[in-house]
Parts: C-alpha cells; structure tokens; sequence
C-alpha cells in the first residue's frame, strides 16, 4: 500500500511539469533540498544535530564549478566527482567532529562551516568572493544541449535518483549500521558494551550525509547555474535541519516531503506575502512542538523516531 | 608599526566590545536557563533598529543632541522589557529540559520570525545616525587620532564584567540566581521561584544584546542581516570562553579581537575568517572552551 502511494506521488512529480512548465525548476530545488535534508535527517536519528550541512551543499556546488573551469565538460563525470569531493569533506571533517556530542556537535558544525562560508566569501581570486561562480551547462555524454532541454533532463535525473538514493539510503537506514545509529540517540554506552565502533558508526553516517548533502548542491549548482557563498551561510544549514524536521526524520520520504511542501508552499506564498520567513518560523515550532515526527509521522503507520 | 597597529588594535577591541555585549547575553541565558538562544543576534539588531529610530526622531525634532545617548540606554532597557519576558514565557520555558535539537530549532524558528518581524517594522533599508560617535570627539595622542566613542565602548564593556559580577557574587538576586544554576530542582523546594529567575534572567540577556546593537548604531549603522551575522560572532565569543562564563567571554572577545588584527595585518583578506578559525582551533583542543568546565554549569 505504501509502496503505491509512493509510486503514485513519484509519478504525480514527473508529470506536473508537464502542465505546469515553471513548476520544473521548484521542484528540481526541493528535491536537491531534499537531498540535504535528508543527509541532515540521518544524523538527527543519532540525536546529533548539525548545524553546518550547508558547507557540504555549497562544498559539491563549488567543487562543480571549480570542475568545470578546469576543463570537465561531462555531466556524470562533474555529478560523480563533486559528490566524491563533499564525501571527503565529510569524511575528513567528520573524523574530528563525531567525537563530540550535543551543543558541541552542534557548535564545531557551525565553526566550521562559517570557516568554510568567509574563505569563499573573502578569497576573491579564487572563488569570486561573493559573486559567486558560474555553473555552466555541461555536455551528457558529449551531446550539449539547449539550456531548456538540460534543465528538464535534470529534473527527471533528479526524480530517478530520488528513487534510487531514497531506496538506498533506506536500506542502509535498517541495516544493523543504521540502526546502530538510532542506538547512540538511546544509550551510546550500552551499545560500546555490545562491541560496536560507536565512532566508526558515526563517521559513516557522516560520511553519508556529507554525501547527499553534496548531491544536492550538485543538482541545485546545475539548476540555478551560479553557486555563492550564502549556500554555506550558517542560515542555510538551519534551513536544511528545519525541512528534516518538518517532513519528520523517521525515513526517508519525509525529508523529500519537508522540502516539497516547504518549497511549493514558498511559490504560493511570495504572491501574497512577503512575510515567509514568519510562516516558516510559526510552522516550525507548531511542528516540533506537536508533532514531532513530522509529516512523515502522518503517514507512518508504525511509531516513527522523532528528536 | 605600532603607529599602524594601535588604531587598528583599538578599532577592532571596540568591534569586540560590541560582540561581547550579544556574546555575554547569549552565555548567561545559556547558563541560567540551558537553552543555547539562536535568535540572540536578532535582538541585538532589533535593540540597533529601535536606537536608531530614537536618535533619528531626535536629530530631526533637533533636541539636545545629548539626548541620544539616554535614547540608546533606554532603547535597550525598552526591548528588553518589552519582548524578554514575551519571548520567554510564550517560546522558551516550553523547551526547559527538552533535547537541544528541540531547542536550538526551536529559536531557530524565534529566529526567522524575529527577523520577519523587525523587515516588516522597520523595512529593509538601513540606519545611521551617528551624532553620539561625533559629539564625543577624538583625542590625538603621539600624532595618533582615536575616537572618543570607541574608548567609551571598550569601558562600557569592563563596566558590565563588573557589574555582572558584583550582581551575581553580592546581591540576593545574585545569590538566587547562582542557586538554581547550581540545582535547578534544589532551589525550586527550598521555595525560590525560579520562573521569576528565569524571566529576569533572559530579560537580562535580551537588554545585554540590545545594548550592544544600540551602541553599535552610531559607529557601523544597522541594515537587515546584521543580526544573522552577529549571532555567529557572538556564538564564536560565547563557545571559546566557554558557555557560561562571564570572564570568559570578556577574554574571548579580546582573543577574537586581537586574531582579527593579526589577520588584517598579514592576510587581510582573511580579516572575516579569524573568529571562526580562533573558535575551531580553541573547540578542538577544548570543546567546552577556554574557561569553561566539562559540566559547564557554573556562572
């Protein structure tokens, strides 16, 4: 039944830019939102909270650009590469960050991230300071398209990888591995008496948000055609935990549900308001206040996690 | 060198001082409260808004123009009075006790609609009034010019230490506060209300922020964004002298000062980059900061 439901929505979202033309590019930002989101959501399950995802957003856009000035003119190749670039980040990174806990977790995030937010801010030469960088329209598989064209190849490319990563990040989410990770959220001394590497449970789950953080921005470089430093700005990264814990973080449609709804909703709303942001805010804390698994937990049939 | 050095040491101590007044706040409404106020920077910009808008009526009613500096006072005690015990008995006091996911997203939401909030009052082009910084003058020493204000701003900031300490070491407030920092739950049987603490306190914290944005509008003005900025900075501050700790975050804004100098002195462009990496480095080694304790519950 839920996998109908699911089918029936995925199939709903590859239509309705069909009828619905401008809708293509909202919905191309939500799900690489989604994306981040969810590598967000991952981490929540452990009760860690980072407050600095947005570097490896802005991390895999910049990595992009960078690419694509050195002379990479393959869509794959630049996709493939730039995720690779925020895994290592994420990696290298993590390896220091998931020694800590709560506040500090949540704090060195943020150190970090604003490290990685003023270097591109300041270092003009390099980054363009904040003018940002061009993305340009890369060839797919050597065939260069028209720039309507690549963005509605990007749209249905990000639908299917929704699907795939969605499934797979699923899977890993009730592996022994992943529910390692709700364990450290419940009692992390209990599970370093079962013999489990509570730091290399972390560190993978670090590694894997860092990850779809970076697809995302990959998808979202691609669909705006320029990457700035505000991707990294520590009002982003806040975003990116507000849309986890809107859709709920007890699986994996719910981040894509979070930034789906939060993204349409924006459409609709900055026609007849320009008061978004107190929408947001007031949404949030009703959300976190009561219903803490978020919209997913509307669907869920079973106790679905919450912070 | 020194002729190059000392202006820029005493800019960026002034700068620092300001960071303080948000960075102080923030660490004894951490400290009392254990709620980690993402939405403290937006109060500094708001108390910066409301400052502005007094001096600006000032300048054009042309009072005295020494007037503005009992509207910068006030505007901070105003929005102190006003939102502090609204936002605390509305938002905060719901979150006492919950995860700090819970209540870092919870102020994150106090955040976007605090700053929704001020765009939708004061609109989103900035304000400037500067009479305060110029009815103090400058002083020249050694050939050297400084100005007055920026002088004043670093006392003001000595005077708070001071005065924090002296109201939390010597008075009965004071003493009342320490106690259920101490032991929440302890203090509450022993009859001390603690939600009149806690209202005071965060109210404490909201006039420190406020302050701080008042003070700041004569020398840099305050424009939409500030107060996204200012809460990193003042988390920066907060995080190297150890959440909680007043002293600590006296010195932590000195560090954080001085880093800027050096960087400005050897790589300007990283003049931006110094706190955050000052802040790195010190939570690496000692992730509850420099003066800060493991538990980090004291005052």
């Amino acid at each position: 039944m839920r996998m109908i439901l699911a089918a029936a929505a995925v199939l709903i979202l590859a239509a309705l830019p069909v009828f619905a033309p401008w809708l293509q590019f909202v919905l191309t930002l939500a799900i690489a939102k989604g994306f981040a989101a969810l590598g967000v959501a991952v981490l929540l399950r452990a009760g860690l909270i980072s407050i600095g995802h947005a570097m490896f957003f802005a991390a895999s856009a910049y990595g992009v650009a960078f690419l694509a000035r050195a002379g990479v003119n393959d869509f794959a190749v630049l996709l493939i590469l730039s995720v690779l670039t925020a895994a290592l980040f994420g990696a290298v990174a993590g390896a220091f960050l998931v020694r800590y806990r709560a506040i500090f977790f949540a704090m060195l995030n943020l150190a970090v991230s604003m490290v990685f937010y003023a270097l591109c801010a300041k270092l003009y030469g390099v980054t363009g300071g904040t003018d940002g960088m061009a993305v340009p329209i890369p060839g797919i598989f050597g065939v260069v398209l028209a720039e309507p064209a690549f963005k509605s190849v990007l749209f249905y490319l990000s639908l299917t990888l929704m699907v795939l990563v969605g499934f797979a990040v699923h899977r890993y989410l009730n592996s022994p591995l992943g529910h390692a990770l709700s364990a450290v959220h419940t009692n992390e001394i209990r599970l370093e008496y079962l013999g489990i590497p509570v730091w290399a449970v972390l560190l993978i789950a670090y590694v894997v948000s860092a990850a779809l953080a970076g697809l995302g921005g990959a998808i979202a470089g691609f669909a705006i055609g320029r990457v700035v430093p505000e991707f990294a700005f520590w009002t982003a990264s806040g975003h990116l935990v507000l849309i986890a814990v809107l859709g709920g973080i007890g699986g994996v449609p719910g981040a894509f549900l979070g930034a789906l709804f939060l993204e349409l909703l924006h459409s609709a709303a900055v026609t007849v308001t320009d008061a978004w942001n107190l929408i947001v805010g007031v949404a949030l804390i009703i959300v976190i206040m009561f219903m803490p698994q978020g919209f997913y937990g509307l669907l869920s049939r079973k106790e679905a996690s919450s912070l | 060198m020194s002729n190059a050095i000392i202006p820029l040491l005493l800019d960026s101590l002034a700068s620092a001082a300001l960071i303080f007044f948000a960075a102080v706040g923030l660490t004894l409404v951490f400290s009392v409260l254990r709620v980690l106020n993402v939405a403290h920077g937006t109060l500094y910009s708001i108390g910066g808004y409301v400052a502005a808008s007094a001096c600006l009526f000032i300048a054009s009613r042309q009072l005295n123009p020494y007037l503005s500096f009992v509207a910068l006072l006030f505007s901070a005690v105003f929005v102190a009075a006003t939102l502090g015990p609204l936002i605390e008995r509305s938002l905060i006091r719901w979150t006492y006790g919950k995860s700090e996911a819970v209540q870092i997203l919870i102020t994150f939401g106090l955040f976007l609609i605090l700053e929704d909030l001020q765009r939708l009052i004061f609109g989103v082009q900035s304000f400037y009034e500067d009479a305060p910084m110029r009815l103090l003058g400058t002083t020249s020493i050694g050939g050297v010019v400084y100005l007055n204000y920026q002088i004043l701003l670093i006392g003001l900031a000595l005077l708070v230490v001071i005065g924090l300490r002296l109201l939390i070491n010597h008075t009965r407030l004071g003493r009342l506060i320490t106690a259920v920092v101490a032991d929440r739950e302890m203090a509450q049987s022993i009859g001390i209300d603690t939600n009149r603490i806690f209202i005071l306190a965060f109210s404490l914290g909201v006039f420190l922020a406020a302050l701080g944005g008042a003070l700041a509008t004569p020398t840099s003005g305050v424009a939409p964004g500030l107060g996204a900025d200012i809460m990193v900075l003042a988390f920066a501050v907060a995080a190297i002298g150890g959440l909680g700790q007043i002293e600590g975050a006296a010195v932590a804004s000195v560090i954080v000062g001085l880093a800027r100098v050096l960087a400005i002195y050897w790589v300007p462009a990283l003049d931006a980059v110094a706190p955050y990496a000052a802040m790195l480095v010190v939570l690496l080694i000692r992730p509850y900061g420099l003066f800060g304790s493991v538990t980090a519950r004291r005052i």
